[in-house]
């Protein structure tokens, strides 16, 4: 009974944070349509800010927590709002995950920057005070955290029904054009609901922290929990996204208490260890339940599609640059010594896992955030090796033929049992579900002995093939791999199932009035992507030789997705130029690292949502060049489409007229 | 300035969507305390030109003059501060906030205070008084038709711009309404009211421009222009 | 029997009643017109029958089979093709890879030649390598047509298909339409250039707040008050108060 009541206790405390986090998200989210995956990361951010100026600085409690939540944490939400959000309203739901993921990464960047890793603790409020009700003690820090949940819960419910700017912003949500045409200003109001949503994301985070020693990534993703119950109310709901935040709450900490109740042989066997994952997936678990069980997207019809993508280079054009590509990186591979062999290689990884995107964002115009999980599964292939238990068929843990193909049927296969319940969704569900998954993924399979690398840190080794022992010629290996999958992507592209993914990506409703399942489609090229980036990820574990479980920590899948699309996420020398200017930012220092990110940022919203990305842009401005082997100027700008139809006479006797 | 009659003035609107031009030198007036019917068939462009005055679109070339102001390229929230009212097509209402709350929203925007703007507007429409806290959405077609124009006039608009305000609703409803907009007229506001309905419009506008692809056919009394309409809308067949 | 039978559909969104227990017939081999004024529900009418749009009640019949409940890539695959008003284009793609997909999709055997027939015969051979989203409206709506032709439809709903045309090409229009329906195809099509569906079309059906107000022969319609009432508005009323000052 005692421990009932504990873990009921502490499970509404959990909760309540989660219902603060997730009305912040909730509310950013229905007033301007950009789903903010940076929440946690602003949250960690006002968190770190609160440490500094409380305890590094040591202003009092009653100085420090308005200045957070009243001035920095609303002013960083309206400063968003103004210089990104409000552009992104209107926006692919592809560039609205790309942009508020590259601002969680600035995020991480800058804090890391300011506040280099430490221990940094941030105290309970009135520490140590605590109230007895018979068997139970009751922190005055969850007391706190309950009443602050109420008075949140209150205050919005005030603020939106009964106050004339709260309904304003209920207009919005309905309709932000008629506001307009009614003389309000909606982005006014949006940028109060950003202002408050940061400063709720402050608060959940100030609250927590006493709970965890202070770090960048474990703040920035207990938000995954904010994610999961603001999705009970479809992102809409305030009243559905505070009972699914207590039940949430609630559930992580029966199954906790659950947990420490088994027995100790079980807990410290290997199998315990998968037992430990999922109750820490438990929010991403329930995520997932979540989604699905809501209901299957409608067909849209009315929206504009098309997307101009970059020009398809010629089979022989195509060639010819692959050929210089293999021959170039080998002269210059001949000139670098081992260790900068080995680095370029192991840079060379992230286009090869990039191409996978290609196929799946780039031309399927679906998300995914969740590839290295693809890429883990690959090396963990070519790290264990594979038997048929019992027969002895199998093959040993080396960079081979068959681990190559083991990891493409394998990744595959479960890139398609991922596909079909996610794909039921829309883009914004598709990228939270994958994200979820990838975390999922960590914890239960990569974390644990029995399944993956072993404890969190631990590492796995793959071995090379006798003839491809040396830095270089595995580093040209990967180099080949890229460009015969590159190959392949693109004659899947100028083939007739590129042609169907393209038409799938413009008009689901008209594929569906042709008779074609999009389903099918899409579940086929998410699994052929999956493929793909096992298939990397064999190549991977070769390059790296030693691989832990950081390497393919799910949220290196966000920065991925960022850099594969700043750069062109639609062309195969997008992610090549991406992808290598990733791979060699890892070897700058962190403050170079973190400043990219920065940079990165900025990048994107330059961009403005071309969908082709820098390279994109670089292409299309070089095509303008006017140069001497180029004749004739420019016929496809100067005349878009022929102004006279000669054809037009086939129409005066029709074929087969019956 | 001299003194100037017109509330709006459309000149040599030219106007269209890419490539395509819609609009072709378009132009005409409102007079002040007027109620004005823009009528034709289906894609004469009525629709575009309703969203070049009301700042949605910016046209190729022309010019709006609101009150006398050139107000070409203003925002749309700008124009509606100004005192330009659009209801646009398909029911200007917001459908998850109630009645009430559809009605005082924009109580800010005017020097009465929100219970008197309620009062008014439920004594002007004692249909919405009935369903006051319901949600908007859940109002029937007619309904949401006479909130939009109750919201309308809760900001006290200089002039009001009305796009198919018949659209899908049936012709009792449809004649409820036309009493409203003579009533709106009498109170002195200016009225553009784009419409297909063309009788019922006619019957309490002063003027009627005809408008058939991109053009103006005709501009007139109500009973002077009566045959044009005909012939714009049945192809001459009617 | 008729080919198509809609019969009593009614769709509500929220308050609004979008459809009004529409009826109506589509017969095998004809060309028939859906009119009436904007907002009279043709479009949603267009989506019920492609399964896009699920009506409140009321039953779609095609070919005498209950379709009211079949997914709209059934109806596809039963014969159903359509273009839209506001254009579902595949952007991305050229015209002719537009049509070579719809074949493709089908498992049509050689859709480079479905592509290039269906090119020559709408008259778009000059735009083939166009792509689809740089081209005019009237363009793109050819495309559509031959594209959902690429799948040799038994029954053809066309929504607004001549508005972005000019006048000749109009012509040519009319002309493909009716050699449509000497093939045998039932063509159904809501269109505002009210000369071309009087001419075009055998039966015409009118719309009017969501239900059928009047049916019959172009000549049969178009002597209908009814019709005239629902284009310039039915107000005996306002009738008089114009004939009052001299109408």
């Amino acid at each position: 009974m005692t421990n009932f009541v504990t873990f009921t206790v502490i499970g509404i405390v959990v909760g309540a944070t989660y219902a603060i986090a997730a009305s912040g998200l909730v509310l950013t989210y229905a007033t301007s349509n950009v789903f903010n995956m940076a929440h946690g990361a602003v949250g960690m951010f006002m968190t770190f800010l609160y440490w500094e100026v409380s305890v590094n600085q040591g202003w009092p409690v009653w100085v420090a927590l308005p200045f957070v939540l009243g001035i920095a944490a609303p002013a960083m939400g309206l400063l968003l709002e103004r210089v990104m959000m409000r552009r992104l309203t209107q926006a692919d739901v592809t560039i609205s995950l790309v942009v508020t993921v590259g601002l969680l990464v600035a995020l991480i960047g800058v804090a890391q920057t300011i506040w280099p890793p430490a221990g940094r603790n941030i105290e309970q409020f009135f520490n140590g005070d605590a109230v007895s009700f018979g068997i139970v003690r009751v922190s005055a820090h969850q007391f706190i955290t309950m009443g602050v949940a109420l008075a949140v819960a209150f205050g919005l419910y005030v603020l939106l029904n009964r106050t004339r700017i709260g309904t304003a912003m209920r207009a919005v949500v309905d309709n932000r054009e008629l506001l307009a045409l009614h003389g309000a200003r909606p982005n006014l109001l949006s940028g109060l609901a950003w202002a408050l949503g940061s400063s709720l994301a402050a608060l959940a985070g100030i609250l927590l922290a006493p709970q965890l020693t202070l770090d960048y990534t474990t703040l920035t993703f207990l938000v995954v929990s904010a994610y999961a119950a603001a999705m009970v109310g479809r992102l809409k709901s305030l009243p559905k996204t505070f009972v699914g935040a207590i039940v949430l709450g609630l559930l992580i900490n029966y199954a906790t208490w659950a947990y420490i109740s088994l027995p100790k042989s079980v807990l410290t066997s290997d199998f315990g260890q998968v037992i430990y994952g999922v109750k820490n997936s438990l929010p991403t678990i329930f995520l997932l339940l979540v989604m699905l069980a809501l209901p299957q997207e409608k067909l849209r019809i009315g929206r504009i599609s098309g997307t101009k993508l970059p020009k398809l280079p010629s089979w022989p054009v195509a060639l010819a640059w692959s050929a210089v590509f293999i021959v170039g990186t080998y002269l210059l591979t001949g000139q670098f010594g081992d260790a900068n062999n080995s680095r370029f290689g192991q840079a060379m990884c992230l286009p090869l896992i990039m191409l996978s995107l290609v196929l799946l964002v780039g031309y399927g115009g679906d998300v995914s955030l969740m590839q290295l999980s693809f890429v883990g599964m690959g090396v963990l292939v070519a790290a264990r090796g594979f038997t048929i238990p019992g027969t002895g068929i199998g093959f040993h843990p080396q960079v081979s033929v068959l681990s190559i193909v083991t990891a493409f049927l394998l990744t595959a296969m479960i890139g398609a049992i991922v596909a079909v319940p996610a794909l039921r969704l829309r883009g914004l569900y598709i990228g939270l579900g994958t994200l979820a998954l990838a975390a999922a993924i960590d914890r239960i399979v990569f974390n644990t002995k029995l399944l993956g690398f072993g404890n969190e840190g631990s590492t796995v080794n793959a071995n090379r093939p006798g003839w491809l022992q040396s830095e270089q010629s595995f580093a040209m290996a990967v180099v080949v791999a890229f460009v015969v999958m590159g190959l392949m992507v693109l004659s899947i592209r100028r083939g007739k199932y590129g042609r169907i993914l393209l038409a799938t990506r413009d008009s689901q409703a008209a594929c569906a009035t042709l008779g074609f399942s999009t389903t099918i489609t899409r579940v086929a090229v998410f699994a052929v992507s999956a493929g793909l980036a096992g298939v990397a990820g064999v190549f991977f574990a070769g390059e790296h030789i030693s691989v832990s479980t950081y390497d393919v920590f799910f949220f290196k899948s966000l920065p991925l997705l960022l850099f594969a699309t700043v750069f062109g996420v639609t062309s195969i020398s997008g992610v090549l130029v991406g992808g290598l200017v990733y791979g060699l930012i890892g070897y700058a220092p962190t403050t170079v690292g973190n400043l990219a990110s920065v940079v990165l940022l900025l990048g994107i919203l330059l961009l403005g949502g071309n969908p082709n990305g820098l390279v994109g842009l670089i292409f299309e401005q070089a095509r303008k060049v006017p140069l001497p082997w180029r004749r004739g100027g420019l016929p496809v700008e100067a005349e878009p489409y022929p102004t006279h139809n000669p054809a037009r006479s086939a129409l005066e006797a029709p074929v087969g007229t019956a | 300035m001299t003194g100037r009659t017109n509330a709006l003035d459309v000149i040599d609107l030219t106007a269209g969507y890419g490539r395509i031009e819609v609009l072709h030198s378009v132009s005409f007036s409102v007079p002040v305390g007027a109620v004005v019917a823009l009528l034709g068939p289906n894609g004469a462009g009525k629709t575009t030109t309703l969203n070049c005055i009301s700042g949605v679109l910016s046209p190729t070339s022309g010019h709006v003059h609101l009150n006398g102001h050139h107000v070409n390229g203003a925002a749309a929230d700008k124009l509606a501060r100004a005192g330009l009212c659009t209801i646009p097509e398909g029911r200007g209402i917001f459908p998850n906030l109630t009645v009430t709350e559809n009605v005082s929203l924009f109580a800010f925007a005017s020097q009465t205070s929100p219970k008197d703007i309620e009062e008014r507007t439920f004594t002007q429409f004692p249909r919405l008084q009935e369903r006051r806290s319901q949600l908007a959405g859940k109002l029937s077609g007619g309904e949401q038709q006479m909130l939009a124009m109750a919201r309308a006039l809760s900001s006290d608009p200089a002039m009001l711009l009305l796009d198919e305000l018949s659209m899908g609703l049936a012709p009792k409803i449809v004649e409820d309404l036309y009493e409203i907009v003579a009533d709106i007229g009498r109170q002195g506001i200016s009225v553009l009211v784009v419409e297909q309905f063309a009788r019922r419009a006619l019957a309490v506008a002063q003027l009627g421009i005809v408008m058939v692809q991109g053009r103006i056919t005709a501009v007139g009394e109500p009973a002077d222009i009566y045959d044009e309409l005909s012939a714009a809308y049945l192809g001459g067949a009617a | 029997m008729a080919l198509l039978e809609v019969d009593e559909v009614f769709v509500r969104f929220g308050g609004v009643v979008a459809v009004n227990g529409a009826s109506f017939d589509v017969d095998e081999g004809k060309i028939v017109g859906l009119m009436g004024p904007n907002g009279a529900g043709k479009t949603t009418l267009f989506n019920v029958i492609t399964g896009l749009q699920e009506p409140t009640s009321g039953r779609v019949r095609f070919n005498g089979k209950d379709i009211s409940k079949v997914a709209p890539r059934q109806r596809a695959l039963g014969g159903i093709g359509r273009t839209f008003q506001r254009l579902e284009v595949f952007g991305s793609l050229s015209v002719g890879d537009n049509i070579r997909v719809a074949a493709e999709m089908r498992g049509i055997s050689r859709p480079e030649r479905v592509r290039d027939e269906l090119l020559d015969r709408v008259g778009l051979r000059a735009f083939a390598d166009v792509t689809a989203d740089s081209v005019p409206t009237g363009i793109a709506r050819l495309t559509e047509l031959a594209r959902a032709l690429a799948c040799d439809p038994r029954l053809l709903l066309l929504d607004e298909p001549s508005s972005g045309l000019s006048e000749v090409e109009t012509d040519d229009f009319a002309r493909l339409i009716r050699s449509l329906a000497d093939e045998g195809k039932s063509i159904l099509i809501v269109e505002h250039d009210v000369e071309l569906v009087l001419g075009l079309c055998s039966t015409i059906h009118v719309l009017d707040f969501g239900s059928i107000i009047s049916s019959g022969t172009p000549a049969e319609v178009q002597a209908d008050q009814r019709v005239q009432d629902a284009y310039l508005g039915a107000d005996t009323e306002a009738a008089e108060a114009l004939e009052e000052v001299g109408a």
